[in-house]
């Protein structure tokens, strides 16, 4: 057993690029299942799909966090606090009850965030709970912002409240609440950060028994969380980590829906000769020649876009192709080997020749073009996606992709937008292609000497 | 008198292209009924009919004082007839065969959004128009991809087992990823960070006025393009050629000419790259079907302006007409390049000549 074992490792050893791209695709599974766990299937659709309301907390085009980490100047993080009895003390007078959050920050980046958003969930019977925000600066400033009642979900944009500007009316409101005062009086000058400590100071006066109030307080810098955002707020790492699973499961299902059926098509085929066998030559010969990209593209454009959809004509079109050809030379010789005699002579059925001694046989001629043909497949997806026809509902890699091309993420400079689905993509090619040649030098030996 | 070997490839010749013909038909029939299954190709034709009745309807000063709405029951009953008499109010499969006709000579109607450069509206002018401009880029790129690979591998067989030949199998599995996955990278790297080179289209705005201008610009323009296809299609092509040509260099004839002390140049040509070159070619025929497919995607991440981003643009504007033209066109493309290569196939090939063909 150990023997055994040690051989099979000293084999592995002579090819490293197996265990590297077997090292890759196991991570890749194990993103797929972390994916599919973390954030079930209706959730990513849901997320993907998303409108305004559900990222509301997030910038558009804000490139990952991780990209601070070759920056001299970091660019400022996106972040949301959220009250709790951490940050808010709560006294219960005679007819109100007064609570005061405090949201205390250190803000010391070079340059300003894009925007500051105020949320607030309440919850009253008759009388709406009424509010006070004072914004407290590192020198010691306190400026008063908004008063005023609120409604049960309600937003307070910093960066849109001009009574903010008066000063430096050319300035926006969060630049003004967190610049240095002395760098606003020269209009002409840029402002600059005063760097510190910042405070949000939230009083809120509940009238109603039982009446809540819950509030966030969130900055939109210019990088968020590990993968960053596109043109519709939506944070990448929904489609980077859900387009795993799919683009897997894409090319594996494309993969063993041709090859799996050219290989048995080309084995009865063979194994029955006559007008079987010349019918599969002729449907071979008509089919190379079909447009298959334009026949996709125009199925996509008139039916559907599901991605299941193009899985199915996919496969039907890639049956007969030039592999079956292939196949059959190797069939024929191995139809008249005499171990096919043999089976014969003892009267084995013919469904047993074909399956128990022919397709065996060459079993290890599959195994290695089924493996280097999942790239083809897992990139004819991103190519659908890239040319407008990819699934609408489906988070991908392509979609990303497509998005940020359609977006000019290379004409704008957001090239994270590009190079995350990429990257990943040329990641899991990569990997399948380095594991298939490595399996056709193991499985062919006539091969290894060259 | 004519040589029996002429007649014979003449023969072949002829065989081919009437089974490519032949294939072509079927192709562009199986096009026909998928596009027809949601009625598009005779919602084409409805309103080819509408658009004509009205046109002459508009031209005759007869009707020019009748009542709207009587010359609108004119009109319908004009419709009507040529409806029926085009016997679109029968089933598919006799019209079926019209609309193949139709198909193959790209008589398709007119456009409703999309026009040619020349400003015509006809489906034909439209995408014949595109087509020189992708036959340039890809024809290129392939003829490219198709000597160099063959050279590379040549030089490479010579040198089994360098540096050189080992890298050449190690980069192999880079062929994985398509064209326009290179062209990304190349775009980012070339006109988003070193801005040394355009982001895509095939001359520069405005347009140079000399030719030479126009030719220059065009290159340049090309370059990219060029690359990502190389940097797809090159490492796997001189993979498998590398290993064909190492099988075929340790047969036996191939040792008694080196025993006879030929050059080796000479043993190359005559024994090695004369009888594998009849596979090869037919290995690029295989190729060429695939590469004008991916052009479609290339072109589109390009902007080149050929037939792979008309169809692109067609997508977006759900242009039926020229969606349909597309594939014929493309349909086309596919049989005429490997009937090309059969011809050469022939010419190459003693057995054809030979008349072998039959002894499998």
């Amino acid at each position: 057993m150990t023997k055994l074992l040690s051989s099979l490792f000293g084999t592995l050893k002579l090819y490293p690029t197996i265990i590297a791209s077997s090292v890759i695709i196991l991570g890749l599974v194990a993103l797929s299942i972390y994916a599919v766990v973390a954030i079930p299937y209706d959730k990513a659709v849901s997320l993907w799909r998303g409108a305004e309301e559900i990222w509301i907390d997030t910038p558009r085009y804000a490139a990952p966090e991780w990209t601070n980490l070759f920056r001299r100047d970091k660019l400022p993080l996106t972040f949301t606090l959220y009250s709790d009895s951490e940050n808010s003390v709560t006294t219960v007078g005679e007819n109100s009850t007064e609570t005061i959050t405090e949201f205390t920050f250190t803000y010391d980046y070079k340059t300003f965030p894009r925007e500051m958003n105020v949320f607030f969930d309440a919850q009253f019977d008759k009388r709406q709970p009424y509010i006070m925000i004072a914004w407290l600066t590192p020198d010691g400033r306190e400026v008063s912002m908004f008063r005023g009642g609120i409604r049960s979900s309600h937003r307070y944009p910093i960066s849109q409240d001009t009574s903010l500007t008066t000063h430096a009316p050319d300035q926006l409101p969060h630049v003004v609440l967190l610049a240095d005062p002395a760098s606003l009086k020269d209009a002409a000058a840029e402002p600059e950060v005063l760097p510190g400590e910042y405070t949000l100071r939230i009083r809120t006066l509940t009238f109603d028994e039982g009446s809540t109030v819950q509030s966030r307080f969130t900055v939109y810098g210019d990088v968020y969380g590990m993968a960053g955002t596109d043109h519709r707020r939506r944070d990448l790492m929904v489609a980077l980590l859900w387009g795993t699973p799919i683009a897997l499961l894409f090319g594996l299902f494309a993969t063993i829906g041709t090859s799996i059926l050219t290989f048995i098509i080309a084995a009865i085929g063979t194994w029955y000769g006559g007008w079987l066998d010349a019918a599969i030559q002729r449907i071979t010969e008509v089919n190379l020649m079909l447009p298959f990209l334009p026949i996709l593209i125009m199925v996509g454009t008139f039916y559907s876009r599901s991605i299941w959809l193009m899985l199915v004509v996919i496969i039907v079109l890639g049956i007969f192709t030039a592999a079956i050809k292939g196949y059959r030379a190797m069939f024929l010789q191995v139809k008249n080997s005499a171990y096919i005699e043999a089976a014969r002579a003892y009267g084995a059925s013919n469904m047993r020749i074909i399956f128990r001694y022919m397709i065996p046989k060459l079993v290890p001629v599959l195994v290695p073009t089924f493996v280097i043909g999942i790239p083809a497949f897992v990139f004819l997806e991103a190519s659908l996606a890239v040319i407008g026809l990819g699934d609408p509902i489906l988070p991908t890699w392509g979609k990303v992709l497509s998005d940020a091309y359609q977006g000019g993420a290379l004409y704008r400079g957001y090239y994270y937008w590009v190079l995350e689905p990429a990257v990943l993509l040329m990641a899991t090619g990569l990997a399948f292609a380095m594991l298939g040649f490595a399996l056709d030098r193991v499985f062919n030996p006539r091969l290894r000497g060259i | 008198m004519i040589s029996p070997a002429l007649l014979k490839f003449a023969r072949y010749t002829a065989m081919r292209g009437v089974a490519l013909l032949v294939t072509v038909c079927i192709g562009v029939y199986i096009s026909v009924w998928i596009a027809n299954m949601g009625g598009y190709v005779d919602n084409i034709r409805r309103s080819q009919i509408t658009e004509g009745v009205g046109l002459s309807f508009r031209g005759n000063s007869l009707y020019q004082d009748m009542a709207p709405s009587d010359k609108q029951r004119l009109m319908d009953d004009e419709i009507e007839r040529q409806v029926a008499r085009l016997g679109l109010d029968k089933p598919f499969i006799g019209r079926s065969f019209n609309y193949l006709l139709d198909a193959l000579t790209l008589s398709l109607g007119r456009s409703e959004r999309m026009s040619s450069n020349t400003g015509s509206k006809d489906v034909k002018n439209i995408l014949l128009e595109r087509l020189p401009v992708t036959l340039v880029l890809f024809g290129t790129a392939n003829l490219l991809t198709f000597f160099l690979g063959v050279f590379i591998a040549l030089f490479l067989s010579r040198r089994y087992g360098s540096v050189l030949d080992r890298l050449s199998v190690a980069v192999a599995p880079t062929s994985a990823a398509p064209p326009w996955f290179y062209g990304i990278f190349l775009i980012l790297i070339f006109a988003s960070i070193l801005g040394v080179l355009p982001y895509g289209g095939m001359l520069d705005a405005p347009v140079p006025l000399t030719g030479l201008g126009r030719a220059l610009s065009m290159l340049k323009h090309m370059i990219l393009p060029l690359m990502a296809w190389l940097m797809s299609t090159l490492a796997i092509g001189v993979y498998t050629r590398r290993t064909f040509f190492l099988v075929y260099s340790s047969e036996d004839y191939v040792e008694l000419a080196k025993a006879k002390g030929l050059r080796s140049r000479t043993i190359e040509r005559r024994y090695v790259l004369r009888p594998t070159l009849p596979t090869i070619v037919t290995q690029f025929a295989f190729t060429l079907i695939y590469a004008w497919q991916g052009a479609i995607i290339t072109e589109t991440v390009f902007s080149w302006p050929g037939l792979g981003r008309l169809l692109f643009q067609a997508i977006g504007m759900f242009e039926t007409p020229v969606i349909i033209g597309s594939v014929v066109i493309f349909a086309y493309l596919l049989a005429i390049s490997v009937f090309l290569l059969d011809i050469i196939y022939a010419l190459i090939d003693p057995r054809v000549k030979l008349g072998a063909e039959g002894s499998q």
